[in-house]
């Protein structure tokens, strides 16, 4: 029997200023499925989940709830037809109680009083719901990220939201605590709420899901049954194109290559002794979890972080870092994983970008930018890393994602480095974008740069690094490559970054 | 072809309904001003002369150095609540020194352009000493300016025991009241430090590093900038500026008042505000500044031509701030 889609999206199209986000995208929700959306960033996911619950408005084509047409202009309307989202960022009140954050918007009152009691009454009621065991009263700023999750689910509940949009929610998880949101998630499918569950994690998808929908430069690759998909075959029509396409051939440095870059002892308050190499030439990637220490441990190398004792040599010679600066002096530049909140200045214009670390460098003198120089070198870059439009005077945030991403290599190349620390050189680009980045990391590294590579896709240190060091908890606790015993494996990764012996994870 | 697509045509007539609604948010004090200016030189006769002009530009000075100084301070993400106080200060510094030294032997004849110096550097001084509390010692830029502008206007109060500065000397009056050219020396003064302000940021590294400052600092810092330090310069910048201005005053009317320039702070950053620079920072220019202060100068101007109550001249001013603001934070929703 055909029952009314909850959802159903009809030949939705939306256009951002640089990128055509959805493209005539068509779409149906059944009532009761958990329902996945997968596809690279940018891919058009995230819009989509957010033209269903409101925040965004269609260019074109309808969105039809329970068979009627809506066109929602707040996520309110969404929300009064029982339309609710938990994203990935915590969207809570800190100095609030449970209870408050939970029945925000819902509060019983009468002649504007509280009235606490029922209120309570109402709590307990959705509290028996979910199963959960929570103290209405403790402050949502103490708790644990999972249980903060269950706060976001619980509030969904006292919405009476029959669909829950789940934006990466496990994305800032820790492996245990994703384990307990997906029993959550899987929970509230059997007592008939209906989820659509956009992420990341290919595996978690297969084991949750009902639906797989993959997405590709906004539009609908295939809906299929999850039972139908494998990693592979999700990953493959992610990308349009295998895996091993995706990457330069790999070309190990000269074998009498030096050390550019060597810490011994490092110290901070996060580090205990920590021994890296990386020599000329070679790209060496830091694996392990999120918050393993991978990026402060790069933060602190560039003199971003404060360093208590140890180390560090610069093609050999000992350099004292005590802030960025120094490090920039010496030639040790860092990519940050954060493109917008530490990385471009993006009301200011590609030039003032591309050479704000290097302004020595095209100086008439007492603090006269040379800009004649300027203009010539900064074309020359635009049109070495294919920036579109190449104009030295646009505004960054006019840029697309993957322009700006190229900006802010641009940034930390107008000068070359002879150290390159990059932290998740990746983030939230585009496909195409991507194949770039790792075809430009492995010409840096032929020119001799010495590339200390972050990444949290395994499929990135698989596929470029030619030595890799696993992160736990602050330590380096294993290194794999084709000069040491042990290979690069994914197995052998995750195996050292989650600390276990059994390896049951495989995820992704 | 997608048949739901919208058309060329839509598009451009799309395109060209934002794109004038963008350069009319981006350059409206441009046409503000121009209107502005014609209306009050086709209106009445006593305006378009060029001894009114060169008036409303004299009398600009204040507001102008202060704002345009301040337009920086802004630029790097910082505000200054006690450009009034520091005003003052320099003022009577500048009076005492030019006063009481001119009795002492060794000095003499040199105190009233001892005066002038002093009184500028320690306005200055007084700006750094704001940089430092809002940057290394992390204190919200209002509530450190808007203490130490309480703190400096009672100094004043206290080394001048609340009674006024009378200079005798008629050389300490030569710095406000010069013509060189049969143009004032104030308006030498002020034009001359919005062009080297103008030069400073966008032509020098230190001009790079403010804008950096303002937009993003932390990515700044990553980028090999004290930001600490640049925004410390700034408030130096301002307090030099402020000095400046309160040294003017005092040389102009031989005379300093502990409580000189009251409101001056308000008026400089309303000016700034007007101009289009965003009170968020990282954007804005000194041009900018310059056409707000003339703007208000201008409103000003009209209304005592005119002869309006003063009265209305307040509300009229706060009304354009307060749109000038709408307009802001409308740019900011756009982008």
């Amino acid at each position: 029997m055909a029952e009314t889609p909850i959802i159903e999206v009809r030949n939705v199209s939306r256009q951002f200023v640089a990128v055509q986000a959805l493209v005539d995208v068509n779409l149906s929700i059944n009532q009761g499925e958990i329902h996945a959306l997968v596809g690279e960033n940018g891919a058009g996911k995230s819009t989509l989940g957010k033209i269903i619950s409101g925040i965004e408005r269609p260019d074109a084509g309808t969105l039809w709830v329970r068979g009627a047409a809506r066109n929602y202009t707040h996520p309110i309307d969404a929300l009064r037809d029982g339309i609710t989202t938990i994203t990935q960022e915590i969207a809570l009140m800190n100095q609030q109680t449970i209870i408050d954050n939970v029945l925000l918007g819902r509060e019983k009152q009468q002649f504007g009083i509280l009235k606490r009691s029922e209120m309570r009454h109402e709590f307990d009621r959705i509290v028996q719901d979910s199963g959960f065991d929570l103290n209405p009263d403790a402050i949502v700023g103490g708790l644990h990220l999972a249980d903060k999750k269950k706060v976001e689910v619980l509030r969904a509940i006292a919405r009476d939201s029959e669909l829950i949009i789940m934006d990466e929610p496990t994305a800032m998880l820790a492996d245990d605590e994703t384990q307990i949101f997906l029993e959550i998630v899987r929970d509230l499918n059997q007592r008939g709420h209906t989820i659509i569950y956009i992420s990341h994690f290919l595996e978690e998808v297969l084991n949750l899901a009902d639906t797989v929908t993959i997405m590709r430069n906004g539009r609908i690759v295939r809906t299929a049954a999850t039972s139908e998909e494998t990693t592979d075959s999700l990953v493959e029509a992610m990308l349009g194109q295998t895996l091993s396409e995706m990457y330069p051939p790999r070309v190990l440095p000269p074998p009498d290559a030096h050390n550019a870059l060597e810490v011994r002892g490092l110290r901070s308050n996060v580090f205990d002794g920590l021994n890296l190499q990386v020599r000329s030439g070679e790209i060496v990637g830091l694996a392990g979890l999120v918050g393993s220490g991978r990026s402060r441990l790069v933060r602190t190398i560039f003199g971003a972080e404060e360093i208590r004792g140890g180390e560090i040599l610069v093609h050999g010679a000992p350099l004292a870092i005590r802030n960025t600066t120094d490090a920039i002096r010496a030639g040790i530049f860092m990519l940050p994983e954060s493109r917008k909140e530490q990385g471009l200045s993006l009301k200011q214009v590609i030039r003032s970008n591309l050479t704000l670390p290097h302004l020595r460098s095209v100086n008439w003198g007492a603090g006269i930018i040379n800009y004649p120089d300027e203009t010539r070198r900064i074309r020359n870059l635009l049109a070495e890393l294919n920036v579109q439009p190449p104009l030295p005077q646009l505004q960054v945030n006019r840029l697309s994602g993957g322009n700006q991403q190229r900006v802010l290599f641009g940034k930390w190349l107008f000068e070359r480095p002879g150290v390159f620390l990059v932290d998740e050189p990746t983030r939230g680009v585009d496909i195409g974008a991507k194949q770039a980045v790792y075809h430009l990391i492995a010409e840096l590294a032929a020119e001799g740069v010495a590339i200390l590579l972050v990444s949290s896709e395994m499929d990135e240190i698989l596929g470029l690094c030619h030595r890799v060091y696993v992160m736990r908890l602050g330590q380096i606790v294993a290194e794999f490559g084709a000069e040491t015993d042990s290979p690069i494996s994914r197995r052998g990764i995750m195996t050292a970054a989650f600390g276990t012996i059994q390896d049951s994870v495989a995820q992704d | 072809m997608n048949a739901n697509a919208p058309s060329l045509s839509d598009r451009l007539t799309q395109l060209d309904r934002r794109s004038i609604s963008n350069f009319l948010l981006d350059y409206g004090i441009v046409i503000a001003f121009l209107v502005f200016y014609f209306l009050l030189a086709f209106s009445t006769e006593a305006f378009f002369t060029i001894r009114n002009q060169l008036n409303i530009l004299d009398q600009a000075h204040q507001i102008g150095l202060i704002a345009i100084a301040g337009t920086v301070v802004i630029i790097a993400g910082g505000f200054d609540l006690s450009t009034g106080a520091i005003f003052a200060m320099s003022g009577v510094v500048a009076g005492l020194v030019a006063r009481d030294w001119a009795d002492v032997a060794s000095i003499g004849a040199a105190a009233p352009y001892l005066g002038w110096i002093i009184g500028i550097l320690v306005g200055t001084l007084l700006g750094l000493l704001n940089g430092v509390l809002v940057t290394f010692l992390r204190i919200n830029t209002f509530v450190a300016t808007l203490s130490t502008g309480l703190v400096f206007r009672g100094l004043a109060l206290l080394i001048t025991q609340a009674d006024t500065v009378r200079v005798r000397d008629r050389v300490f009056s030569e710095l406000a009241r010069t013509n060189i050219l049969g143009v004032r020396t104030t308006i030498y003064i002020w034009l001359g430090l919005a062009l080297i302000l103008t030069f400073v940021l966008i032509r020098t590294q230190f001009g790079r590093y403010v804008f950096a400052a303002g937009d993003n600092p932390e990515a700044a810092r990553l980028s090999g900038i004290n930001v600490n330090l640049v925004r410390t310069i700034t408030f130096g910048i301002s307090g030099f500026a402020a000095g400046i201005a309160g040294v003017i005053s005092a040389s102009k009317f031989l005379r300093a008042q502990s409580d000189n320039g009251q409101g001056l702070e308000l008026i400089s950053i309303a000016a700034v505000v007007v101009g289009g620079t965003s009170i968020m920072g990282g954007e804005g220019a000194i041009w900018r500044t310059f056409l707000g202060v003339m703007l208000l100068r201008l409103i000003e101007n009209g209304f005592n031509l005119v002869q309006v109550e003063n009265f209305y001249r307040s509300i009229f001013q706060g009304l354009i701030i307060l749109f000038a603001v709408a307009l802001d934070a409308l740019r900011h929703r756009r982008s």
